[in-house]
């Protein structure tokens, strides 16, 4: 698999970041501490977008980077890059505590999830990589509403697809094909390729 | 669900938008398809993109207390990849595997005691089986931690549970042997008891009345663990009163 192609530059030290983690790999906690350092801003900024939370952000955040010293020699760089590895991690573990808090009873309600769009300004206003938010936020807005919400929900928020439905009124089907596409759409935009 | 569901859900599964059963059943399909996995990892590879767009300054406390906490964790020994996205996996073999490693509790339980020669035997059943699947591995991992803790007890209609802790890992196993078969239509969920709230902890095998499974998510604050029938795909909190409850070990 080829590393993502980025269009413009690009905040995060890539390549150093693959080396990096080999070495953590071979149980290296200096080569971790410059992995933590590298990737530990982006890990919060998706925590805490699902999240909200501070405290549990951080408890979920300490969890992911721990979770990436443990299971370092598993990882392959052949089947994606580091970053897309830690943050897909980062994003499940979010979603994981979520799913299981008690808040979900208040956020199953529709007018409550309704009242947070849009949610990427919201998101937006914590950003340093300011590129990076740039492309997104240009990108985000060339897929249609629907699909812009869609994704955005269910990333930002950690809805799934069933809740996304309910909170747009769409059928599920809808919103399954309205996910694909928009970030089809995005990666296109983005250049992204794996 | 039907194959073209399954393909459609990539955009969903890279977002991590599905159930735990749609999951599973997406992840079953990505190794026969190549297409499916291609996407997927480029639509994950989209995802992480998102996640960028949202980097924020960290608190400085944390550097130091995550650090502090690696020192503790032994990582796992080099294996199959980390995760399912993006992977073709090998020959299908966690029946297998899991059977065995659910063979090697039950008599580490008898025995009350190591799990470092169970475990060895479990490596060899690795052997013969050829590549296991990551959660088979992690299921070892938890089994061979140096601090792992084991608790037995009957369960309804002469089952027994075991559930192994390593708080070192953070993770739990939980193991089963003669559970009847849930209902049509419902499966056993595993929850996690935090003073009283319970955490999902994922979904048992319905059809299989012998099983070791990894608990999903942190053990975390946990003191016990439950299983409760839900409705198929789980619940978000339990539905029926827990057909079992554990406190766990140390």
């Amino acid at each position: 698999m080829k590393e993502a192609v980025h269009i413009g530059e690009k905040p995060s030290a890539e390549p150093d970041l693959q080396e990096l983690v080999g070495r953590v790999a071979l149980g290296d906690e200096e080569a971790f501490a410059r992995v933590y350092d590298t990737v530990v801003g982006s890990v919060l900024g998706v925590v805490r977008a699902v999240l909200r939370d501070h405290a549990q952000s951080e408890e979920v955040v300490q969890e992911v980077l721990v979770e990436v010293w443990r299971t370092a020699p598993r990882y392959r760089s052949d089947r994606g890059t580091a970053i897309n590895w830690i943050l897909t991690l980062a994003h499940r573990r979010a979603v994981d505590r979520i799913r299981s808090a008690d808040a979900a009873a208040a956020r199953d309600h529709k007018a409550a999830l309704l009242d947070r769009l849009p949610e990427y300004d919201e998101v937006a206003e914590h950003v340093e990589a300011r590129l990076e938010r740039e492309q997104v936020r240009r990108c985000l807005r060339t897929l249609t509403e629907i699909q812009s919400q869609a994704v955005t929900l269910a990333y930002y928020r950690g809805l799934t697809y069933r809740q996304v439905a309910e909170a747009l009124a769409l059928p599920l089907g809808t919103v399954k094909t309205r996910l694909r596409d928009g970030l089809i759409r995005l990666r296109d935009c983005l250049g992204v390729t794996a | 669900m039907t194959t073209v569901d399954l393909h459609r859900m990539t955009g969903a599964y890279a977002v991590h938008a599905l159930s735990d059963e749609e999951t599973a059943a997406f992840e079953r399909h990505l190794p026969g398809c190549e297409s499916c996995a291609e996407e997927t990892a480029e639509l994950s590879a989209t995802a992480a993109r998102l996640g960028l767009a949202a980097t924020t300054a960290p608190p400085a406390a944390l550097r130091a207390q995550v650090l502090r906490r690696i020192t503790t964790v032994r990582q796992v020994p080099p294996g199959p990849p980390a995760q399912a996205l993006s992977a073709r996996p090998g020959p299908r073999t966690r029946a297998l595997s899991r059977w065995a490693l659910a063979a090697c509790l039950a008599a580490a339980t008898a025995l009350g005691g190591t799990t470092v020669w169970q475990y060895q035997r479990a490596e060899d059943a690795r052997g013969r089986a050829g590549q296991a699947a990551r959660t088979t591995d992690e299921i070892a991992a938890v089994l061979s931690a140096p601090d792992a803790r084991t608790r037995a007890a009957g369960l309804a209609g002469g089952a027994t549970g075991t559930v192994v802790v390593s708080r070192g890992l953070d993770r739990a196993v939980f193991a089963v042997s003669g559970m009847a078969r849930p209902p049509g239509g419902k499966v056993y969920q595993l929850w996690f008891d935090e003073q009283g709230t319970m955490r999902s902890a994922g979904l048992m095998d319905p059809g299989r009345s012998d099983q070791a499974v990894l608990m999903r998510g942190a053990v975390d604050g946990a003191s016990g663990m439950g299983v409760t029938v839900e409705p198929a795909g789980g619940s978000t909190h339990p539905t029926s009163a827990p057909v079992a409850l554990m406190s766990l070990p140390g």
